[in-house]
């Protein structure tokens, strides 16, 4: 087990580097920043003197190692739009981000799971149809769209929610719902299919002639056995939830990383983009971590090798 | 080994079961996995039930536990268990006879048991569902049964998972299990056919002696005439869904009736009687479709002895005194196998 959880955490380590060399490296690759920043009249001088000022005609690794070092301390930088420190803009927003990323998982599991289980144990019948329909619309249907539709009806007409705004929980619900469908359909199906398995196997034929009852059977012994994938999925789609909430807060008009990546990226405000690229990156990757760690802890065939 | 004999005089058989029928829904229509089975045990007798693969072994012990998959129907005349009737019951009280009076235990140890929970959590569960105990007694329970099982170190047992026992532990693991609740009636699938040879005879002299000792009626499935000769009081050979000969162990190894029968103990090579290097014994030919209604005699296409009033209509079991029957027309059995005069198999 400790020889396991260190392997994990060097990989994630070793990973965390490399997607911070890489998303580094992508910003700085993808466009001439000293020319984007001096503006479009700007003479070559100008330039020349724009890139001296932020450091960027040194050489790339040098640039990487400055930035590095200075993020490791908790130093990101300035924004080049409003030039307040960058770990400001994001500690600021990613309490409403966070916020409704674990709404919309804790939704999404809440409707799924049972879906799922449900569905599991009448394959093919109405229920089942219904689940798996249910789960093809989610995942047809485009988070602004969705999100649109939901603001037209419950904020427009019925006049039940707020549309815009992140002060109050209530703003929250309609982007919980939102992102939450986005994740739901895989975590039904994987719900679904791990049951279907788990129902059809050696253990539950043997849990089934020791006459245990239809709770025991579907959930210790079944749902136990299912849910190990699902754990997993829950990490990633975290993770997914984190960076991927650009169009519905901006669609919502929440005040989250997201929106500001989003606003970033129009004002090419550097420093800003790439912190939040690694940011995101990184808590993706803890996350993982973090699943495989409960995966061991669920599953003692990882956790006693 | 010496036998209980054959349940007899005024007690009670354990299991009866008339007429057992299971048909699966499958595309093609209806399959008879299984087809008008008979059968009864006594306490502390021992049933082999005898086939080749899918012959319907299986679904006939599901269906007496009541286990059968979603797409079987299944129907009988009389299944009595301890003088209930289970035709009478509702599923929830069948459901509590499962693992308390009547116990399985399957082929496949390896995948038998949940891998998520341990050893002792898996045993407890059935102790304490129907209501035999409290947590301490289940332990001390499941810490005794491992014993006798012959698991050294018991107590330690308990508290590891399946993946950490290999698969003579497990099957052991599995008995014990299936004693918990000490039942009347222990149904085994195919025991030993997942394990190392060595293991095998352990394992099925294991059973014999908790079976002897706690005086349990055991139907044992298999398809190895071997274990029969070792473990049976009295034998059902089954064809095609089909019960196609009842005896005792004796009656069907010395002097087998049906030409199926026959046929099998000829595939069984005798030490000093077979010449070395001769060529085993087959049936040739293969089973029929269990799809469908039946026409003639299952066994008439691999059949040598087989004549025109064969293929005419299905042919019955006819009895042939007390415990004895045959499903075959001709009247008297064709001249037996000599080489068989004794039971094959040494007992261990
Ligand atoms: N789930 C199922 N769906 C459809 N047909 C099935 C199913 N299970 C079993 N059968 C069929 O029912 C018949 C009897 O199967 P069963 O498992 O009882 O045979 P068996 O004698 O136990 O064989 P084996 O020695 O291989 O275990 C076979 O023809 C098999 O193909
Ligand atoms: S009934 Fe006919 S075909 Fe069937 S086993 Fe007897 S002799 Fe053979
Ligand atoms: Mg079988």
């Amino acid at each position: 087990m400790t020889r396991f959880l260190i392997h994990r955490a060097l990989i994630a380590v070793l990973v965390a580097i490399t997607v911070s060399v890489i998303g580094f490296s992508l910003l700085r690759l993808s466009g001439d920043l000293a020319t984007e920043l001096a503006g479009d009249t700007a003479k070559p001088e100008q330039i020349a003197q724009v890139a001296h000022l932020y450091g960027l005609d040194r050489p790339l690794y040098a640039q990487y190692f400055d930035w590095a070092g200075k993020a490791l301390h908790g130093d990101l930088g300035r924004s080049l739009f409003s030039n307040e420190p960058v770990s400001l803009l994001i500690g600021q927003r990613i309490g409403v981000t966070v916020q409704v990323s674990f709404m919309a998982l804790i939704f999404g599991l809440v409707i799924s799971i049972p879906l799922g289980v449900l569905a599991a144990t009448r394959p093919n019948s109405w229920v089942d149809r219904m689940a798996l329909s249910f789960a093809v619309f989610g995942q047809a249907v485009p988070g602004f769209w969705l999100g649109l539709i939901l603001i037209i009806v419950f904020g427009v007409m019925l006049r039940w929610l707020p549309i815009s705004g992140s002060d109050h929980f209530s703003n929250f619900i309609l982007p919980m719902v939102t992102l939450g469908m986005s994740v739901m359909p895989a975590f039904m199906r994987l719900t679904r299919t791990g049951m279907l398995d788990a129902l059809d196997s050696d253990y539950i034929r043997m849990a089934r002639a020791k006459g245990l009852s239809t709770s025991s059977i579907l959930f210790k012994h079944a749902l136990r056995n299912a849910i190990l994938p699902v754990v997993s999925l829950t990490a990633v789609s975290l993770g997914f939830l984190l960076g991927g909430s650009v169009i519905v807060e901006s669609v919502f008009a929440l005040n989250g990383i997201g929106f500001l990546a989003y606003q970033s990226i129009l004002r090419t405000d550097f420093p800003v983009v790439q912190s939040i690229v690694v940011f995101v990156s990184v808590a993706y990757i803890a996350l993982t971590l973090i699943s495989d760690l409960v995966n061991a802890y669920l599953d003692p065939r990882i956790r006693l090798g | 080994m010496t036998r209980t004999p054959y349940f007899s005089g005024n007690e009670k058989p354990i299991l009866e079961v008339e007429g057992l029928t299971v048909d699966i829904d499958v595309p093609a229509g209806k399959l008879h996995a299984v087809s008008d089975v008979d059968l009864h045990v006594g306490r502390g007798e021992t049933l082999c039930i005898v086939g080749e693969s899918g012959c319907g072994k299986t679904m006939t012990a599901l269906g007496v536990m009541g286990l059968t998959p979603r797409r079987a129907t299944i129907g009988a005349r009389r299944l009595v268990l301890e003088g209930q009737d289970l035709l009478a019951m509702s599923k929830a009280e069948r459901s509590a006879l499962r693992g308390d009076r009547m116990a399985m235990i399957f082929q496949d140890p390896m995948t038998s048991l949940n891998p998520v929970y341990t050893v002792g959590n898996q045993m407890e569960e059935i102790y304490r569902h129907h209501g035999k105990g409290g947590h301490r007694e289940a332990r001390e329970r499941a810490e005794y049964l491992l014993e006798k099982v012959g698991i050294t170190a018991a107590k330690g047992r308990l508290g590891q998972y399946p993946h950490q026992l290999s698969g003579g532990l497990r099957q052991r693991v599995m008995i014990a299990m299936t004693l918990m609740c000490e039942p009347a009636l222990i149904i085994a699938d195919e025991p030993t056919t997942a394990l190392d040879v060595t293991i095998q005879a352990q394992i099925l002299r294991l059973l014999a002696d908790l079976q002897k000792e706690y005086r349990m009626a055991l139907v044992l499935i298999t398809h190895d005439l071997g274990v029969v000769a070792r473990m049976a009081d009295r034998v059902i050979v089954m064809y095609a869904g089909q019960v196609v000969e009842t005896g005792t162990a004796e009656e069907v190894f010395t002097a087998p009736m049906h030409p199926y029968t026959q046929g099998l103990l000829d595939c069984i090579p005798i030490p000093g009687k077979t010449l070395r290097g001769a060529k085993l014994g087959s049936i040739p030919g293969i089973v029929p479709s269990l799809i469908g209604d039946l026409t003639g005699c299952q066994f008439g296409n691999r059949c040598s002895y087989a004549f025109a009033a064969c293929a005419a209509a299905p042919v019955a079991l006819r009895k042939h005194g007390k415990g004895r029957g045959c499903r075959c027309l001709l009247d008297t059995a064709p001249a037996s196998a000599s080489v068989h005069a004794k039971p094959v198999g040494a007992a261990p």
